[in-house]
């Protein structure tokens, strides 16, 4: 008897949750948003800062009511799928998200993943955005891969540019790892310094991401005694001890990355032998941040107990994909409506002080509007913090 | 090339103490320990904790490391390999097991410590410079010197203490040792334990040095299977043989093949492919000499 009791009880709870559960989710409708990039590894915390920032984006909005598209209000659900940084891997998350009727999807963070996903998603209409350079992705034929953040080649030239007006800057080595992303940003970078008349002193060393000692891969570099040592495509993980074994084998000139860095990271690993450090940093300053810029990062950091400076730039995706969607609701279900309206396409940016907006660019460098507009702002390292160097805007 | 040698020396100090749990574990229970590199991350970001977070001075990260890991190692002997090696035959089930692990631990690192890069400040200033022939940062010095002591330290131990008899005993012959009366189960465990503590004492040296963060297990795995590879599975010498010869390759490889592009392990793995079908057992043949 007090078995059947139990039974009923335990069957009566579990249908009022499921009923409780169901009731909360009918208040408004789904809309999934995918992010397939990588979560695991090395080069982990590129992924990770992506998927939080949006799942931080999105709970936010779900909390204030959701997001109305064309009259109806939608829930915001992140669905979320860790590539390993593996193209197959990332294949295999494109078909999951093709499966769940997702047709917006944030990612792949690298190169191979990325152009190994056009195929997938071309054929089951999803536009994607990869935080990966390669031109093709973006140019046509090619319309359904949307770049999130400012390319190598762009923030590049501007580096160097500034460098050699500001530091005299004549000789410049690249040093990058053995793998298909740095080594393309290295060759873009070698292209632009040529470009503009630097000496390239050295550009063949390259080194094993799982390195342990950079001493013997950065001795011969330093030896070329260039001004300027460019960390191609650096990972957060390899910039701080790049950076130490540089200066710890005397060298004393300027050392940068057109990759974004994380101050605690290199305060870490590095010390005050990283100060002077120049890289891309996140879309936002304490100048240029609004009030919305600030709440994200504070939501971030109670959601996650800490932030990562590269969600200045990674909050942008979902923003643009919903905004969007906003000025053209047939576009929820129709991938050839989004992209139609991309090309005259504006919105208010919440993320920055002023009159900024939401647009998109990318006709100089892709012949079409296939990135998102957020500010190139580089960063110069000093003390533990990063310090804005200068702000520039790309097409 | 005095530069060289002590690059060479330096990586194969560091080397050949994650080689020594590796083989240990694997003379003792015949155990390949997929899991040995998280348990390297792991320990890494013990003594991280204790140091950057805590704010306790380093040597007591380094302890604090060396005893999670050994009892995280016992444990995980007591009930997970121990059994499955009672109960299953085939050798693959422990390596299984030991995959398993290695996943598991990748989980639990992230979920305590993030996904972030982690390192310490450098423990000792300074750079040693001797007229340009040799340059090498203090703390790298001392990470070295650390490393070797610890290396001998162990030596003694497995030659003189009793519990390093045992281990011996064991390894040399299981079932031999269990009639001569050494408890089997006990001395296994300790094993595993030493192994894994042996894993968590470099992460916890290394972070000072290089950092650690969630990606490293693996590689760090592969290279320590490299070195036992070259040396002689279960083979101590073998382990330390093997350690300083991969960092001695890497580091004759990356500044005379630097020019050529990162083909430094490839030459490597080339090289071992060759050794191998020619010496399979590697150098050192079978378990304890």
């Amino acid at each position: 008897m007090k078995r059947r009791h139990f039974l009923a009880t335990t069957g009566l709870s579990l249908g009022l949750a499921l009923s409780v559960t169901t009731a909360a989710w009918a208040e408004n409708p789904v809309l999934k948003i995918g992010f397939v990039g990588v979560t695991s590894g090395p080069a982990a915390a590129w992924g990770i800062s992506n998927q939080r920032s949006m799942e931080t984006r999105a709970a936010w909005l779900n909390e204030t009511g959701g997001v109305e598209i064309g009259g109806t209000v939608y829930d915001i659900e992140i669905v979320a799928f860790d590539d390993q940084k593996d193209p197959k891997r990332a294949i295999a998350g494109m078909e999951k998200m093709a499966q769940d009727g997702v047709h917006y999807v944030v990612g792949p963070n690298v190169d191979d993943g990325a152009a190994a996903v056009r195929p997938v998603a071309e054929q089951n209409g999803i536009m994607y955005f990869p935080y990966a350079f390669p031109k093709e992705l973006y140019t046509p034929p090619a319309s359904n891969a949307i770049l999130g953040m400012v390319a190598n080649y762009q923030s590049g030239p501007a580096i160097y540019k500034h460098l050699m007006d500001n530091n005299g800057v004549k000789k410049v080595a690249f040093v990058a790892a053995n793998e298909s992303d740095p080594l393309s940003q290295r060759d873009g970078g070698v292209e632009a310094a040529t470009a503009l008349g630097l000496e390239v002193v050295s550009d063949s060393v390259t080194y094993q991401v799982d390195t342990t000692d950079f001493t013997p891969v950065l001795l011969p570099v330093i030896q070329s005694a260039p001004d300027l040592l460019v960390l191609s495509g650096v990972s957060p993980a390899n910039a701080p001890q790049l950076i130490r074994s540089a200066r710890e084998l005397g060298y004393t000139g300027l050392i940068s990355t057109e990759t974004a860095q994380d101050a605690t990271v290199l305060m870490e690993g590095a010390g005050d032998l990283a100060n002077g450090f120049i890289s891309v940093g996140g879309a936002s300053t304490p100048e240029l941040a609004s009030d919305a810029m600030r709440e994200f990062v504070d939501r971030y950091t109670k959601m996650f107990g800490e932030y990562n400076d590269e969600s200045n730039t990674k909050v942008y995706a979902l923003e643009y994909i919903l905004e969007t969607l906003k000025a053209n609701p047939a576009a929820i279900t129709d991938v050839e409506a989004f992209k139609a309206t991309m090309d005259t396409f504006e919105a208010p940016n919440p993320f920055m002080v002023g009159d900024a907006k939401l647009s998109y660019v990318g006709t100089t460098s892709f012949g079409q509007k296939r990135q998102v507009s957020v500010p190139l702002v580089v960063n110069e390292f000093r003390d533990g913090k990063f310090e804005t160097l200068f702000v520039a805007q790309v097409d | 090339m005095e530069q060289i040698l002590a690059n060479g020396l330096y990586l194969g100090a560091q080397y050949a103490l994650i080689a020594l749990g590796l083989t240990l574990i694997f003379s003792l229970m015949n155990v390949l320990n997929f899991a040995h590199g998280q348990m390297y991350v792991f320990g890494g970001f013990v003594t991280y904790t204790v140091v950057a977070q805590f704010g306790l001075p380093f040597i007591v990260g380094l302890l604090a490391s060396a005893a999670v890991l050994a009892v995280l190692g016992g444990l995980i002997e007591k009930f997970l390999f121990r059994p499955v090696i009672r109960r299953s035959k085939r050798e693959e089930s422990t390596m299984l097991l030991a995959a398993g692990i290695a996943f598991f631990l990748d989980a639990v690192i992230l979920l305590l410590f993030g996904e972030k890069q982690r390192g310490v400040p450098k423990i000792v200033n300074g750079v040693l410079n001797w007229d340009m022939r040799i340059i090498m940062p203090y703390d790298r010095i001392l990470i070295g010197v650390l490393a070797i002591t610890l290396i001998v330290g162990f030596i003694l131990f497995m030659q003189y203490s009793r519990a390093g008899r045992a281990m011996r005993a064991l390894a040399q012959d299981r079932m031999a040792a269990q009639l001569m009366g050494v408890d089997v189960d006990r001395y296994s465990m300790i094993g595993f334990a030493l192994g894994a503590m042996l894993a968590g004492l470099v992460g916890g040296l290394l972070v000072t040095i290089t950092g650690i963060n969630l990606g490293m297990g693996g590689p760090t795995s592969v290279k320590a299977f490299l070195m036992i590879m070259i040396g002689g599975a279960g083979v101590i010498s073998g382990a330390i043989a093997g350690g300083f010869i991969l960092g001695m390759m890497e580091s004759v490889g990356l500044t005379l093949l630097a020019a050529y592009g990162d083909i430094t392990y490839l030459v490597i793995f080339a090289t071992l492919m060759v050794f191998l079908a020619i010496r399979p057992q590697g150098l050192m043949g079978k378990p304890w000499g």
